[in-house]
C-alpha cells in the first residue's frame, strides 16, 4: 500500500510536466469547451481534437495506453448516454425497426458524436492529471481561487485543507492496511459473502480508522499551533508559480485550436446557408 | 534571568484532577535539560504549558521575559520555545519537505527569500539536505523526526522541546534524532529540554528534573539522579544498563567509583580496576 499514488499521477520530464499547473488547468478546461463547441457532423473538429491529444501524449512521454484506461470508469456512462441517443432520436430516416424501438440514421451519427465528446473531454482531463501531481493541481487551483478573496471566500484555508487532505492520504492509507491486517489477524473475513456482508465487514475497519483520524487531526491542530499558525493574517507564502516562455506556447497551440473548431463550424453553417 | 522560568505552576485538564501540580523550575539560556517520568507523569502537559498550548490555573510561565497570562505574548512566546512532538506524521502539514518547513516562517511572515535560506539552514543543521523535495511519506521514522524539527527550527526558537519525539523510533531513528539535537545544543547553544522516559537519554544533560504523578520530585545533574537509585524505582523509571551493573558491582563489594553512567565510563572504570589488580 506504501506505494499507493494518489491520482495517476505519471512523473516524467517533459514540455508537458513542466507547465505551470494553472496554466494546465485553465487550458484543459479550454480544450473541453473546444470539444463541446464542435458542431454536429464537422467530423474534422474531432479529428483536430484527438490530434491534439495524441500530440501531446507523446509530448508528455505518458505511455498512451494509461491515458486510454481513464475511459474504462465511464464506459458505462458513454455506452449509457450513446443507447439512449440511438433509441430517443426519431430525426432522419428510418433504418431499422422491431416493434417500439426505431433506430434511425441521425440517431446513429448523434450516438457516435456522444461517444467522440464524452471520450475527448475524458481523455483531456486525464491528460491533465497524469501530467500534474496532486500537490500542483491544488496549488494551481489555490492560485486561480485568489480573486475569490474579493467575495470574502476563505481561499487560504480551502487550500490549506486540500493540501493537509493530500498530505494525509498515503498516512491514512497505510493505517488501513494496518487495520484490515490486524483484524484479519482477529479472524476478520473481508473477502467471502455477498456485498452487503463484504460491506458489513469493514464496520470494523472503518470505525479504528475513523477514530484514529480524530486523534490524528487533534495532535495536529497542536502541533500548527506550535508552529506559530495563526490563520491567514500577515501570512507569507513560500511557493511561488512562474510562468515560462513553455506556457505561452502552449496557450498559442490551445489557442489555435479553438480558433480551429470555431471556423470549422462558420464554414460549415455557411456551407449549409448558401 | 532564566529564559525560561515556571512558578508554582499547576494545570488540570478536567478540572478535578491536577496533571501538575505546584510545578517551579528554570532553564538558563543554552542548557540541555531533561525531564523525565513514565507515562502519565504528566510531563507532555509540561511541554504544552512551555509555549502556551495549555494555561496555567494557577502560577506563571515566562519565556524571555513575555509571560503566559498575557494573551497577546501567546505568539512572542511560540516564537521562542519550538516544540516536536511524538508522532511525526501528525505534525506535518505538507506533501513536500520544503513546503512543510516553509510553514512556520509562512506564519510568522518572513520574506520569500529569507524563509528559502531558512529551509536550507534547518535542513542543514539536521543533516537533511538532499531530502528537500522529497515526500515525508517515503521516509523513515528516524528522518520524518528529524523534518519535524527542521520545521521548528525554521521558526529560529530559542528553546528547542521534545516532547518524547523519540518514543515511537526504533533504536536507529533514536539515535539520530538525539545526536542532531545534541549537537544543535553544543554548536548553536540552543537551549534544548528534551522530555522523556528513556533514563539513558538524560545521561547527557546539564540538569534532569524527575516527574511523578504531576510533581517534581527530585532535580540535579544526572549524576546525583542516578545516585537515587530506590526513588526513581519509586516514580517507575529503571536506571541505564551500565548504571545498573555498576552499582550491582558496588554492592557486591567491587571498588568502583559512584555516578557512572555511560557504558564507556564503566568500561573505563573497569580497565582501571584490572590495572590495579
Amino acid at each position: 500500500m506504501k506505494d499507493v499514488t494518489f491520482g495517476q499521477f505519471f512523473p516524467a520530464q517533459s514540455f508537458v510536466h513542466k507547465l505551470d499547473a494553472r496554466i494546465k488547468i485553465l487550458l484543459s478546461i479550454a480544450f473541453m469547451v473546444a470539444v463541446f463547441m464542435v458542431q454536429a457532423f464537422q467530423f474534422m473538429g474531432f479529428v483536430a481534437c484527438l490530434l491534439f491529444v495524441l500530440v501531446v501524449t507523446a509530448l508528455a512521454k505518458v505511455p498512451f495506453g494509461k491515458v486510454l484506461r481513464s475511459i474504462k470508469g465511464i464506459l458505462f456512462f458513454i455506452v449509457f448516454s450513446a443507447v439512449l441517443q440511438l433509441l430517443f432520436n426519431k430525426n432522419g430516416t428510418t433504418l431499422w425497426h422491431w416493434k417500439f424501438i426505431t433506430i434511425t440514421d441521425k440517431g446513429l451519427l448523434n450516438a457516435g458524436f456522444i461517444i467522440c465528446k464524452i471520450t475527448l473531454v475524458v481523455l483531456g482531463a486525464s491528460l491533465l492529471t497524469l501530467t500534474t501531481s496532486p500537490v500542483d493541481i491544488a496549488d494551481g487551483i489555490e492560485s486561480l481561487m485568489y480573486p475569490l478573496k474579493w467575495i470574502k471566500f476563505p481561499v487560504h484555508e480551502f487550500a490549506l485543507i486540500m493540501s493537509i487532505a493530500l498530505r494525509f492520504i498515503p498516512t491514512l492509507l497505510d493505517e488501513t492496511d494496518r487495520i484490515i491486517k490486524a483484524q484479519k489477524a482477529r479472524g476478520a473475513n473481508f473477502e467471502s459473502g455477498n456485498v452487503f456482508k463484504r460491506a458489513k465487514a469493514l464496520v470494523p475497519v472503518l470505525i479504528p480508522l475513523l477514530i484514529s483520524a480524530f486523534r490524528r487531526a487533534e495532535e495536529l491542530a497542536d502541533a500548527m499551533d506550535a508552529r506559530c499558525y495563526s490563520g491567514s493574517k500577515n501570512r507569507t507564502k513560500y511557493k511561488k508559480m512562474r510562468l515560462t516562455w513553455r506556457d505561452a506556447i502552449a496557450t498559442l497551440v490551445v489557442g489555435g485550436l479553438i480558433t480551429g473548431v470555431v471556423f470549422l463550424n462558420i464554414t460549415g453553417f455557411l456551407a449549409v446557408v448558401l | 534571568m532564566a529564559l525560561l522560568s515556571m512558578e508554582k505552576v499547576s494545570f488540570s485538564y478536567d478540572k478535578k484532577i491536577d496533571a501538575v501540580k505546584n510545578v517551579s523550575l528554570t532553564v538558563d539560556e543554552g542548557e540541555y535539560v531533561a525531564i523525565i517520568g513514565h507515562n502519565g507523569s504528566g510531563k507532555s502537559t509540561l511541554a504544552k504549558l512551555f509555549n502556551g498550548l495549555c494555561k496555567p490555573d494557577s502560577g506563571e510561565v515566562v519565556v524571555d521575559g513575555f509571560s503566559c497570562k498575557d494573551k497577546k505574548s501567546l505568539f512572542e512566546i511560540r516564537k521562542r520555545v519550538g516544540v516536536v512532538f511524538q508522532n511525526p506524521d501528525n505534525q506535518m502539514v505538507a506533501s513536500i519537505v520544503e513546503d512543510d518547513i516553509a510553514f512556520g516562517p509562512e506564519n510568522l511572515g518572513v520574506k520569500r527569500e529569507e524563509i528559502g535560506e531558512r529551509i536550507q539552514f534547518a535542513l542543514a543543521s539536521v543533516g537533511m539536505e538532499e531530502f528537500r523535495k522529497s515526500s515525508p511519506a517515503r521516509l523513515s521514522g528516524g528522518q520524518k523526526q528529524r523534518i519535524a524539527i527542521a520545521g521548528v527550527l525554521a521558526i529560529k526558537p530559542k528553546i528547542l522541546v521534545l516532547d518524547e519525539s523519540t518514543a515511537m523510533l526504533d533504536p536507529q531513528g533514536r539515535k539520530e534524532v538525539l545526536e542532531v539535537v545534541e549537537r544543535l545544543n553544543k554548536e548553536q547553544k540552543t537551549t534544548l529540554i528534551n522530555i522523556t522516559h528513556y533514563m539513558d537519554e538524560v545521561v547527557r544533560a546539564d540538569k534532569v528534573y524527575v516527574v511523578n504523578d504531576g510533581e517534581i520530585v527530585l532535580s540535579g545533574t544526572p549524576k546525583e539522579i542516578f545516585a537515587k537509585r530506590e526513588l526513581l524505582e519509586e516514580c517507575g523509571l529503571e536506571l541505564p544498563v551500565s548504571s545498573k551493573i555498576a552499582q550491582k558491582l558496588i554492592e557486591l563489594g567491587v571498588n568502583l567509583p559512584d555516578g557512572i553512567l555511560t557504558k564507556e565510563q564503566l568500561a573505563e572504570e573497569l580497565c582501571v580496576l584490572k590495572q590495579k589488580i
